[in-house]
This record gives C-alpha cells, sequence and structure tokens, in this order.
C-alpha cells in the first residue's frame, strides 16, 4: 500500500505528517501499488556488511502509480549483462534472515517477470 | 554580513594513527593553522569542530583541553561527510555575523578501518523493507553512476578513468594517503565493490585532521591575508520524482552551487580549481555537470579529454581528492579548503595551479547536506 497526498498527487511508500512536496499536512489516500514495475538502476555489490552473503544485486524499482522501491533483486545472477535498465520485474517475498529468536523474517524482494 | 578571510590552515597528512586519539588529532592541525596566521589561542574567540564518530563526545572541548582552555563559545558539529565543511561554514557565519573577529574551524576523524560501511545494514535490528545493504555506500553510489549511465551512455572506463587522474594528482601531495600511480589496467582489474565501481574507485577509510582561521577584514588587513571567502553555502534535499528512493546527491548540489556563483558572483568559467567530493569514481563525473563545469551529458567527454586533469582546462582534485588523498569524514571539508587556499596563496608545491585566483570546494553529506565554499584573492 502507498500513501498518495490529496493535495498534490506525490505517493509515498510510507506515512509523514506532511507533504515533503506540497507541506500539505494531509489528508494521505492509502492507495494499492502494483506488483510490477521497471528496473530503473542498480547495482551488483560484491563488498557488504559483515555476514551478508555477496554479491546481490541492489537496485530501485518504478510502480505505474508514481513511487520508486529500493530493494534487493533476486533469481538473477550478478552480471551486468543478465541486468538491462527497464526490466520489467515483480514483487515476490522470501526469508531475508532470522531475528534473535531465530524466527524467520520474510521481506519483500523483486525478480525479473518470466518471459 | 561582512567579507571574511582565510587567515590560516593546517593539516596532517590523512592515514592511520592507531596510537593517538581524536582531540590529539585535532590539535595538530590547530596549532598548524594557528602557527600559519600568525595567531595563537589567545586571539581565538570561536572554536566550530566537526567529527561524526564522535559527535556526542565534545570534540571542540578537548581538542582545547589539548591546545589552551580561554572559555570560548565551543559549537560541536556533525553532519554526515559534511561534517568538516559544515564546522568550517559555523566559523565564517561567526566573523560573518560580526559577532567574532577571529574563528578557527577543526575538522577530524578516526576512522580506523571500520568505517566503510556506514550507511546502514549489519545488525541493526530488522527491517521492514526487503532491503539487504542497498542503502550503503558503494551500493548508492554505484547506483548513482548507472543511472548517468542509462541517461547517457557514461562506461565504466569513464569512471575509472577518473579513479587514474586522481591517484595520479596524489603522487604529487605529501599529505595524502596513498601517493601511487595506478593505470587503466589496473583500476578496471582492482577487486569490485559494487558495479561499476572496483577497490580504486572507491575512497579509503583513515583518520586526519585539517584546521582553518577566518578572520574579520581589520585582522586580515593586519596579519596580510589575501584569502576571501567568496561564497559559503549550505543545502538540504529538496523533494525530488523518486524522493530519496535513490539518495540523490546531484540536485542538493545544483541548488548549493547556484547559490554559491550567484553569491560569489564568479560563474563556473571563472574557477581555476575545483576540489570536489569523490567518495567514489562515478560521483566524481555526476558533479561535473552538478557544477556547471560542463553541460548535460558531457562529463564523460570532460575525463576523457583530460580537461579535469592538472593542467586541463578545470584541475579537478589536483589534492588527489578522496579516492586516494582519503576521506576521515570529519576532516574532509576543512582539508578542502586547505587545499584550495594554499593554491590561492602560491603555496601548493609542486601541484601548484598556477595563477590561480579563484578555487571551489565542495562536499557531500549523505541524508543530505552540501557545502559549497568558493574562495578568491
Amino acid at each position: 500500500m502507498g500513501q498518495r497526498c490529496k493535495g498534490c498527487g506525490a505517493v509515498y511508500l510510507s506515512s509523514r505528517r506532511a507533504c515533503s512536496r506540497c507541506f500539505a499536512q494531509g489528508p494521505f489516500e492509502e492507495i494499492p501499488l502494483s506488483r510490477r514495475g521497471a528496473l530503473w538502476v542498480y547495482s551488483i555489490v560484491h563488498q557488504s556488511s559483515p555476514g551478508v552473503p555477496v554479491p546481490y544485486v541492489v537496485g530501485v524499482v518504478d510502480l505505474p502509480e508514481g513511487v520508486a522501491v529500493r530493494c534487493n533483486i533476486i533469481d538473477v545472477a550478478p552480471d551486468p549483462a543478465r541486468l538491462r535498465f527497464g526490466m520489467p520485474v515483480e514483487m515476490t517475498t522470501a526469508v531475508s534472515q532470522q531475528d534473535r529468536e531465530g524466527n524467520d523474517v520474510v521481506a519483500f524482494y523483486f525478480r525479473p517477470v518470466e518471459r | 554580513m561582512r567579507e571574511v578571510f582565510v587567515a590560516g590552515v593546517g593539516m596532517i597528512r590523512f592515514g592511520r594513527y592507531p596510537d593517538r586519539d581524536v582531540p590529539d588529532l585535532g590539535a595538530e592541525a590547530a596549532l598548524l593553522a594557528l602557527a600559519d596566521a600568525g595567531l595563537t589561542m589567545r586571539d581565538v574567540e570561536l572554536l566550530a569542530a566537526g567529527c561524526l564518530f564522535q559527535a556526542n563526545a565534545m570534540v571542540g572541548q578537548r581538542v582545547l583541553q589539548e591546545i589552551g582552555q580561554t572559555g570560548i563559545p565551543v559549537v560541536n558539529v556533525a553532519n554526515a561527510c559534511a561534517t568538516g565543511s559544515t564546522a568550517f561554514r559555523e566559523a565564517w557565519m561567526a566573523v560573518a555575523s560580526g559577532e567574532y573577529d577571529v574563528a578557527l574551524a577543526v575538522g577530524v576523524e578516526q576512522m580506523g578501518k571500520m568505517g566503510l560501511l556506514t550507511g546502514g545494514g549489519g545488525g541493526s535490528g530488522i527491517r521492514t523493507e526487503g532491503v539487504i545493504g542497498s542503502g550503503l555506500m558503494p551500493a548508492v553510489f554505484g547506483q548513482a553512476g548507472m543511472e548517468h549511465m542509462r541517461k547517457y551512455g557514461t562506461t565504466q572506463e569513464q569512471y575509472a578513468k577518473i579513479a587514474v587522474k586522481n591517484h595520479r594528482h596524489s603522487t604529487k601531495n605529501p599529505l595524502s594517503q596513498y601517493q601511487v600511480e595506478v593505470s587503466l589496467g589496473d583500476v578496471l582489474k582492482a577487486r569490485m565493490v559494487a558495479y561499476p565501481n572496483t577497490l580504486y574507485m572507491c575512497c579509503p577509510t583513515g583518520d586526519g585532521s585539517a584546521a582553518v582561521v577566518v578572520v574579520s577584514p581589520e585582522k586580515a588587513r593586519q596579519l596580510g591575508a589575501k584569502v576571501k571567502v567568496l561564497a559559503s553555502v549550505l543545502t538540504s534535499d529538496p523533494w525530488t520524482e523518486r524522493d530519496l528512493t535513490l539518495p540523490d546527491v546531484s540536485t542538493l548540489t545544483r541548488n548549493a552551487a547556484k547559490q554559491a556563483y550567484a553569491k560569489a558572483g564568479v560563474g563556473p568559467e571563472d574557477v581555476d580549481l575545483v576540489e570536489l567530493h569523490d567518495c567514489f569514481a562515478t560521483a566524481e563525473l555526476l558533479h561535473y555537470e552538478n557544477l556547471g563545469l560542463c553541460g548535460e551529458g558531457e562529463a564523460g567527454r570532460l575525463i576523457d579529454e583530460d580537461e579535469t586533469a592538472h593542467g586541463g582546462r578545470i584541475p579537478v582534485n589536483v589534492s588527489g581528492g578522496l579516492l586516494s588523498k582519503g576521506h576521515p569524514l570529519g576532516a574532509t571539508g576543512v582539508a578542502n579548503i586547505f587545499e584550495v587556499t594554499q593554491h590561492l596563496r602560491g603555496r601548493a608545491g609542486d601541484r601548484q595551479v598556477e595563477g590561480a585566483k579563484v578555487g571551489l570546494a565542495h562536499v557531500i553529506g549523505l541524508g543530505s547536506a552540501c557545502t559549497i565554499n568558493v574562495l578568491g584573492t
């Protein structure tokens, strides 16, 4: 779900006190966001925080509602030859890590749309 | 606001000082700057201290315990990578406002080998987004470079040439953390950090300090100080299309550049040297356009034609830049002022940009804060 400013139409992923574009203090309208979007840019990270397996792909995905999502791209080889600006991607979920009690933490990811 | 002059600068070689502490490092640079100005602690009326990792530990006061406690006001500043340049700006404002005649800015940092991945991740609790390490600095600046590739067809090789240039520049700077030339092949073959940036295209972590004394016009006349602060600008992120999803280092730099050129009464064509925030090779290329050194989409050509190399049309980062000189966060912005001042005074040694009259220092702190200081004689 996204938050759309009723004043100017700017869309945010998370709630805000006031719109950072037009400063209107709401109301914000909750709108559903598409599962599919297009890859704006990416990078392939080979060196990360301790304990994070590398390499992995990070990216910014533009959704049709006019909001961008920062995410990891999975189910694709970490190779610039396999990634393309504007390529269609879709949201999926996967276990990203375990919390302190050993429970699985499920996070969202994006993956290439199968042709 | 009245005019402000740089009366003295000091800097220690950036590197690793595991046997020393932050106040000691800061104190050394402060004493160098005071000696350079021909002043002592007795003359200083305000201290602005920049240190990011010890932002809650009263670094400025602890520096004064090393060099002289006169009871003056001390401001401790934290503003990400723009910490040092923001401290400089605090000192500038103190004098520009007319309240003080002599102010000291000290930037210092001790990062050891731990500072690379300060952007988040690593054991700091569970996030709601599916982001693993996508906010880390290398990932952010990798993606920023990819955006320019997407828009203009910029190549990884063009980014790599920036690393070659800055490492070559640093061989003439005895205060640089690294002073080793690397070839284009070395850069491209080096270990990948975050595509398209390889190891040599990422700044190192390290320790260091720098200090600057700024004074009123009357004091400057007494001391014979000729370098004037033509503009000192600080900006934050305005709302942009992908509203900070991809941290945006460009828009606030463009805003700062516009303000700085207007306040200084100069244009990019009048600038003789630029020290800009090349935390990653990709960043330097973006800032060529952000600072108006070339037109939109022309930054790749600028590096291809050596225009930003020493001896070129507009030399950029003749100090070696963050890529080779080093990037001890709090010290970086003050060290830029040191570098530009030395050139304007004709004291930059082997790396002197001959006849330099106007210099620009730019810093970005992600989050974001951008400072641009324009100095001139």
